[in-house]
This record gives C-alpha cells, sequence and structure tokens, in this order.
C-alpha cells in the first residue's frame, strides 16, 4: 500500500501568463502566424531581387494613410496594455471599460485600412509587385478582423457572463495577440511604404 | 519487475471511481459520438482513418505496379495514372504518414506524461473532423474524375493557370490547406501538453524519448506547415483571381513555389520519422530490458534533427539551375544531418548489445527497420552529391531512395508501434506467430519491390511515365517489382486480418504485457476515461522499472465531479494549479463543417471565402462560449446574476 500522498486541493484553479495554457497556446498560435509574416516578407524580397526596377511599372503607395494608420497602431498599445494591466488585477471595470476603449482605437483602424488598400496605387492582379503587396495587407487585415472580433466577444461575455476568474486570463492573453499584431506591422509598413521608396 | 500501478484506487474511494467515470466519459448517442473530445476517442479515430487511406493508397499503388508489370501495358491510360500516382503520393503524405504519427502522439502522449487529459480537446476535436473532411473531399473528387494529376508536389506552372486548367490543381491545393491546418491544430495541442500537463516530478530530462520525438515534430509542424499553407494559398489566387505570384510574365517566379513547397516538404519527412524514431527507441528499450543507451544523446539528436531539418530543402532543387555556393551549402547540410542520424543508430545498437533482447514482433520491426532505413540513408547520401542527383533526378533511383527513407523509417516503426500498443488501446493481444509470419513476408515483399527501382533508376528509367516499350529492356525489373507488390498486398492483408482476429477472440491483455517502463503502461489495458485514478508521480526516467516504484506518492485533491485537471511547470514539472476542461460539444464539428463549405467553395469563386467565414465564426464563437459555472467561484457570487448559474450542460 501506499501511503504518500500529494494534496493539490489548496492549488489555485488559474494563473496568469506562462503558467497558464491559454498563453501558451496563444505563443504557439503567434509562431505559426509569425512564420506566415515571416515567410511573407521573405517571398516580397524574393520577388523584389528578380525584379529589374522596384516597384515594377507602378508609383509606390501613398505614404499618407499608411502613416496615420501606423501611428493609430502604435498608439492602440496604451489602451490594450491598461486593459491587460486591469486584467492582471481582475478589476472588472477597468476591464470592461479599456477593452472598450481598445476595440474603438481598432475600429478606427479598421477604418483608414480602407483608405490604405485605395492608395496603394496597384491591384493584387496587376502584376506581382501588387500581388504580394495585397496579400501583405491583406493578411495582416485578416488579423486584425479577426482579434476586433475576439474582443468584442470577450466585451460583451464581460457584461453577460456566465464568467469566471478566467476569464479575466483570457483577456490577458487577448492584450497580448494583439501586442503581436501591432509588432508584426512594423516591418511590414517598412516593406510596403518605404521599401519602394528606396530602390 | 514491479506490478501494475494500482488501479483498485489506491487513495480514491470506489464512489470517487465511479464520479471520475461519470465525469470523463463520452456522451452517448449520435451527437455524443460527434461532440467526443477524449484523446483516446480522438487519437484513435485518427489512427484508424489514416490507416483507411494508407489502403486506398496502397490499393492504388498496387494499380500502377499492375500497370507497370509489362512493356506497352494499357490497365491505366496516362490520364488516369497521372491522377493515380499523385493521389498515391499526396495520400500517403498529406493523409497517412502526418496523420497517423500525430494520432499516435495524441494517444499516447497524455498517458506516457501521466496526465488526465490533452491540451485544448475541442481544437482538438476540430483537427480531426477537418481532416477527414480534407480525405472526403480528395476521393470524392476523384470519383468525379477531379483528381489532381499534377504529382504530389504540384509544381507550376505546370499547375498555375495557363498549364493546369480545369479544377484539378485546385482540389489539391485546398486538400493541404485542410490537411495543414488540422496538423497545426493537432501540434499546439501537443506541445502545450508535454510542456504543461506533464506528472509531477517528470521534467524535461526524464521525458520518455517518444514523447521528445513528438514534441520536436510538433514544433516543426508550427515551423514548416505555414509554409506549404501560403503555397497553396498563393497557387489558388493565382488560378482564381488573378494574381502573378508565379507568373514568369508578369514578374512573379515559378521557382518560389519550389522553394516554398520543399521548405514545408523536407521538414515534413522529419515529421514524419521522428515519431518512428522515437519509437524505436522506445521498442528497443522495452525488448533489451533497458534504459535506452545515451538518453541525452538520443534527444540531442532529435532537436538537432529537427534544426538541421529545416537547412536542406534546396537538395530537392539541385537540377534548377541554382548557384554553385548555395548548392555546396546545402549539400553540406544535408550531409550534416547524416550526423545525428547515425548517433542514434549506435545508441540503439549499444542498447541492444548490452541487453537481453526478447525478439516479438515489435522488436522485428525495429530490426526491419535499421536494415531498411539505414539503406535509404546512404542513396541519400549518394543523392545528396550533386553530380549524382543531376544524373538520377527524376527517376525510379530517387523512387526507391524515398520509399526505403519513408516506408524503413516510418512504417516499419509504426507496424512495430502498432503491435506493441495493441494490447494497451483494445485490452487484446495480436498473435505473435501470424505476427511473425507477416513481418518477413513484408521485409521480403519490401525489399523486392523497391530494390530493383534502384537499378532502374540506374539504367534510365523516369518516374511518372505511365508505360515504357519493350526495346529499353526494363521488363524484367518491373515484373520483379510488381511481384514484390503483391507479396506486400498479401503480408498487408494478413496484418490486417490478425487484428480483426484479435479483436474478436484475442487473449485479453494484462496492464503491461511487454513489462515497459513508462506510464502508459501503468493503467488498465485499454484505459478507463480519466487515464490514471490517482494521477501519478514520477522521480527517474523508466517510473515501471525502479524499485521505489510502489511507494511512489499519488496526486489527490483533484475534483472528481468535473473535469479538473492538475497543470505543472514547464521544466520540472512542479504541480502548480488546477484547471477545469472543456466538456464534450458538437461545436467543433459544427464549425469544421462549416469551414469545409468555405474552403470547397473557395475552389469555385473567391466570395465563398467572405460568406464561409460566418458561419465558420459563429461556429468558433459556440465552441468558445462558456455555457455553465459548474464552480460557483467569489467572482461570479460577487457579480450576482452574471455568472451564478449551476445547470450542467
Amino acid at each position: 500500500m501506499n501511503d504518500l500522498r500529494i494534496d493539490v486541493s489548496h492549488l489555485p484553479t488559474y494563473a496568469f501568463g506562462h503558467r497558464s495554457l491559454m498563453w501558451w497556446g496563444v505563443a504557439a498560435l503567434m509562431a505559426i502566424e509569425g512564420t506566415i509574416f515571416a515567410l511573407l516578407i521573405t517571398m516580397y524580397l524574393y520577388l523584389k531581387s528578380r525584379a529589374l526596377e522596384w516597384p515594377p511599372g507602378f508609383f509606390a503607395p501613398m505614404l499618407l494613410w499608411g502613416t496615420v494608420n501606423t501611428a493609430v497602431l502604435i498608439l492602440s498599445a496604451v489602451p490594450n496594455h491598461l486593459a491587460k494591466r486591469a486584467a492582471e488585477r481582475q478589476d472588472l471595470r477597468g476591464l470592461r471599460w479599456w477593452l472598450g476603449v481598445s476595440i474603438g482605437v481598432a475600429l478606427v483602424f479598421c477604418g483608414v485600412r480602407v483608405l490604405e488598400f485605395r492608395t496603394l496605387n496597384v491591384w493584387w492582379d496587376s502584376n506581382a509587385y501588387g500581388s504580394i503587396v495585397w496579400t501583405l495587407l491583406g493578411f495582416h487585415t485578416t488579423h486584425l478582423i479577426t482579434d476586433v472580433i475576439d474582443s468584442l466577444a470577450l466585451e460583451t461575455l464581460l457584461f453577460t457572463g456566465p464568467m469566471d476568474e478566467s476569464h479575466f486570463v483570457d483577456a490577458a492573453e487577448n492584450a497580448i495577440y494583439w501586442d503581436f499584431v501591432v509588432i508584426a506591422w512594423v516591418p511590414l509598413y517598412a516593406l510596403i511604404y518605404l521599401a519602394p521608396r528606396l530602390a | 519487475m514491479t506490478p501494475p500501478y494500482d488501479q483498485s484506487g489506491d487513495g480514491l474511494s470506489n464512489a470517487e471511481i465511479e464520479q471520475l467515470t461519470d465525469t470523463w466519459r463520452e456522451p452517448p448517442g449520435l451527437v455524443g459520438w460527434l461532440s467526443a473530445v477524449d484523446h483516446k476517442t480522438i487519437g484513435l479515430r485518427f489512427i484508424v482513418t489514416a490507416f483507411t487511406f494508407f489502403v486506398l493508397a496502397g490499393l492504388l499503388a498496387a494499380a500502377m505496379r499492375v500497370q507497370l508489370a509489362r512493356p506497352d501495358n494499357d490497365v491505366l491510360g496516362p490520364d488516369l495514372y497521372n491522377q493515380v500516382f499523385t493521389i498515391h503520393g499526396t495520400t500517403m503524405m498529406f493523409l497517412f504518414a502526418v496523420p497517423v504519427v500525430l494520432g499516435i502522439g495524441i494517444y499516447f502522449v497524455p498517458l506516457m506524461v501521466g496526465a488526465r487529459a490533452i491540451a485544448f480537446p475541442r481544437l482538438l476535436a476540430f483537427s480531426y473532423w477537418m481532416y477527414l473532411a480534407s480525405g472526403l473531399f480528395l476521393y470524392t473528387m476523384f470519383g468525379l474524375n477531379v483528381g489532381p494529376d499534377r504529382g504530389w508536389f504540384s509544381y507550376v506552372p505546370l499547375a498555375g493557370p495557363e498549364y493546369g486548367v480545369g479544377k484539378r490543381a485546385d482540389v489539391w491545393a485546398q486538400l493541404v490547406t485542410f490537411t495543414e491546418t488540422s496538423g497545426l491544430g493537432v501540434a499546439v495541442c501537443l506541445v502545450v501538453t508535454i510542456f504543461k500537463l506533464r506528472a509531477p516530478g517528470m521534467s524535461l530530462n526524464r521525458m520518455p524519448l517518444f514523447v521528445w520525438a513528438e514534441l520536436v515534430t510538433a514544433f516543426m509542424v508550427i515551423f514548416s506547415m505555414p509554409s506549404v499553407f501560403l503555397a497553396s494559398g498563393t497557387l489558388i489566387m493565382d488560378r482564381l483571381v488573378g494574381t502573378h505570384f508565379y507568373n514568369h510574365a508578369e514578374g512573379g517566379d515559378p521557382l518560389l513555389w519550389q522553394h516554398l513547397f520543399w521548405f514545408f516538404a523536407h521538414p515534413e519527412v522529419y515529421i514524419i520519422f521522428l515519431p518512428g524514431n522515437g519509437l524505436v527507441s522506445t521498442i528497443v528499450s522495452t525488448f533489451s530490458g533497458r534504459p535506452a543507451f545515451g538518453y541525452t544523446a538520443l534527444v540531442l539528436s532529435l532537436v538537432s534533427t529537427g534544426f538541421i531539418g529545416f537547412g536542406v530543402w534546396v537538395h530537392h532543387m539541385f537540377t534548377t539551375g541554382l548557384p554553385q555556393f548555395g548548392v555546396s551549402f546545402f549539400t553540406a547540410a544535408s550531409l550534416m544531418i547524416v550526423v545525428p542520424t547515425g548517433l542514434q543508430v549506435f545508441c540503439w545498437v549499444a542498447t541492444l548489445w548490452s541487453g537481453h533482447v526478447r525478439f516479438a514482433t515489435p522488436m522485428l520491426y525495429a530490426l526491419g527497420f535499421f536494415q531498411v532505413f539505414v539503406l535509404g540513408g546512404l542513396t541519400g547520401v549518394m543523392l545528396a552529391s550533386v553530380p549524382l542527383d543531376a544524373q538520377l533526378h527524376d527517376t525510379f533511383f530517387v523512387v526507391a531512395h524515398f520509399h526505403y527513407v519513408l516506408i524503413g523509417g516510418s512504417l516499419f516503426p509504426l507496424l512495430g508501434g502498432l503491435v506493441y500498443w495493441f494490447p494497451k488501446v483494445t485490452g487484446r493481444m495480436l498473435d505473435e506467430r501470424l505476427g511473425r509470419v507477416v513481418f518477413w513476408l513484408f521485409v521480403v515483399g519490401f525489399n523486392v519491390t523497391f530494390f530493383p527501382q534502384h537499378l532502374l533508376g540506374l539504367m534510365g528509367m523516369p518516374r511518372r511515365v505511365y508505360t515504357y516499350p519493350a526495346e529499353m529492356r526494363w521488363g524484367t525489373l518491373n515484373l520483379l517489382s510488381s511481384l514484390g507488390a503483391a507479396i506486400m498486398f498479401v503480408a498487408l492483408s494478413l496484418y490486417l486480418w490478425n487484428i480483426v482476429r484479435a479483436l474478436r477472440h484475442g487473449t485479453p491483455a494484462p496492464g503491461n504485457p511487454w513489462q515497459a517502463s513508462t506510464l502508459e503502461w501503468a493503467t488498465t489495458s485499454p484505459p478507463p476515461p480519466y487515464n490514471f485514478a490517482p494521477l501519478p508521480t514520477v522521480s527517474n526516467r523508466e517510473p515501471l522499472w525502479s524499485a521505489s516504484w510502489p511507494d511512489q506518492p499519488i496526486i489527490t485533491g483533484l475534483a472528481t465531479d468535473r473535469r479538473e485537471v492538475l497543470v505543472t511547470r514547464l521544466m520540472d514539472a512542479d504541480p502548480d494549479h488546477r484547471r477545469e476542461f472543456p466538456a464534450p460539444s458538437p461545436w467543433p464539428f459544427i464549425t469544421a463543417v462549416a469551414a469545409t463549405g468555405l474552403y470547397v467553395g473557395s475552389i469555385f469563386t473567391p466570395w465563398a471565402v467572405l460568406w464561409g467565414a460566418i458561419p465558420t465564426t459563429l461556429g468558433v464563437l459556440g465552441w468558445v462560449w462558456p455555457r455553465h459555472g459548474q464552480r460557483p467561484s467569489d467572482l461570479a457570487r460577487a457579480l450576482g446574476g452574471a455568472g451564478t448559474e449551476q445547470r450542467r450542460s
């Protein structure tokens, strides 16, 4: 017979950060998505290395809306960070508020994104340059939309329930994912808007 | 040898055991069947489905061998032959080899690490339905004469809009997108399970070698599958909405396809083969009656193979006219990968050398693996040298090489592993004598089939030709190869018969029939829905072989009336917190149906992506939305109405 026991009933039922399963799930998702972004960037540079001029036969994308949107995206890190802090403090009111603000900023960003697409100065079926630029911007936009839907669902849950402490962990992970979407944009901005001007 | 883990519920009362069974059991009925989330149910579905596709692809191979058995044959016409070899390769790679190694991981990794369940069970269920849908889709389209016919790597421009008319290349592209979604989902489940759900005491350096192999494999899936996902996505965009990624006339590049494809497909070879390595380590250790020699070296070999596997893709492209310097680099990398593989072989030899070897059927397959895989590895070294590759590229020599590597590296360990774990899964023993007969038939059949193909390749016979004239003098060797295929067919039929017979009349299996050392043997055969009654702890690498096993502490204090699991820390697996896992749910199935509509529709119109996204999103929301608050939390109480319902779904 065995008398040695380890009683785990006193352990908490949730944990933040890398102690939680959800953190690792989001990390794995970011690894997958990050690999796709990295490969898209490589595709862009590969196609660029094959071309005699860059951008081939078209004007570079207009700087204005892309730059405005980059500023909006970087600013969005502030309410997003405050939402994460509120989640970690388990401050429901603060979380509801800052997540709401984050969603608002994200919606503004999506609106400006439409203008970005309109001022790329090239279509996806114009040539390979157009194809990769539209795909880069389109893939990033897919992430934005996904994250907005995710945040909206979470915000609804915060008001209607049923919820428990573990949803604060979900909110914190949601904030981390938004950070990923922001950080991924920086090299894409450089590639879409600056690379054609430097070439 | 110590007795199996006491399942009478040491530390748990009978009532608690009953409650555990009730909590973790799959729900009944058809809806229950579609809602299943248990890793053993899903893992078994993966394995059975994968072997069904293996049989289908095997029959296609048999059809090709019939066609090639004599010169100027006309059993299969050129168009059908193109579809047959493409679907054979595509099925074996995407619908058999990868899903089956992941399926075995799904079933056994949680058991081997001593966990109650797998992480993200609903994502796992979704991944299975996506996988099943992709296979049904491919074979439905084949039945409608729209089977892909551009080879399993679907090269552009042959598969591009200009030459690949019709929908055949689109079917291939979306099949790949389907299966990669599934593979990525499973990889996430496996990584998180291995990192966070190990039994207390199972630090990383005490993990079973098979678990290490699955971990490295899951990471390779995560970093390689995005590449083919992107490749198939851009291919279908070129074909459907007029992008120009692969159109040379508009600044695209067909070679970009080959880079993207092989950046995935070479690591894929290791995705298939590393779990095979893990299986061989497990089998060799168990049947030598000693721990695997050089545990650290074996783990480092797996990990370094995982890294180097990403640096060799260009060796599939030696004949594309790439710069000499780049080609030399990839030759060096391809030769380098021999080092960790060789190291593993020496470790296995040392284990056998110093152990008391029992030649049971699984062990025979491990020995067969040595013969076949070492030969495949040798021809691999030959092909890694550019001048030889330029001569042999696209000949039957290459066909022989990769069948030695893949059947040797993956199928032999798999067939052995299936015999090894059959008693655990079904509670029955396979017939040992019939098993040995099957093994010898299979080894002979395999070598008779594929060894002559080396010679045919050296004689200049190209791959993917539906027939050849008698004057080429390839007839005799081809006939020999086809006879070998017939022997393999008999062997595999008997293998299946052995399984069917054992399911009906097999002798009942004890908990640990092979006297193995890892945790999956500590529970009953088949395992109960909750895997282990009191969760185990470990204090060394071979828990069931250690003298202290009967005195090993057990875990108490986990809830039995809800799906509570113990989450542990990454490095040392110290208990960290308890987490309630999601219950069975039909939503992953509903989401998979919606996503299938999206993928299939997108072959015909780009709008399917938009319209299909709506039900898919709703499906995901239904899947993640919390349905009940079984455990009234402090927060829920504080919030009043928001979360206090006690309804069980």
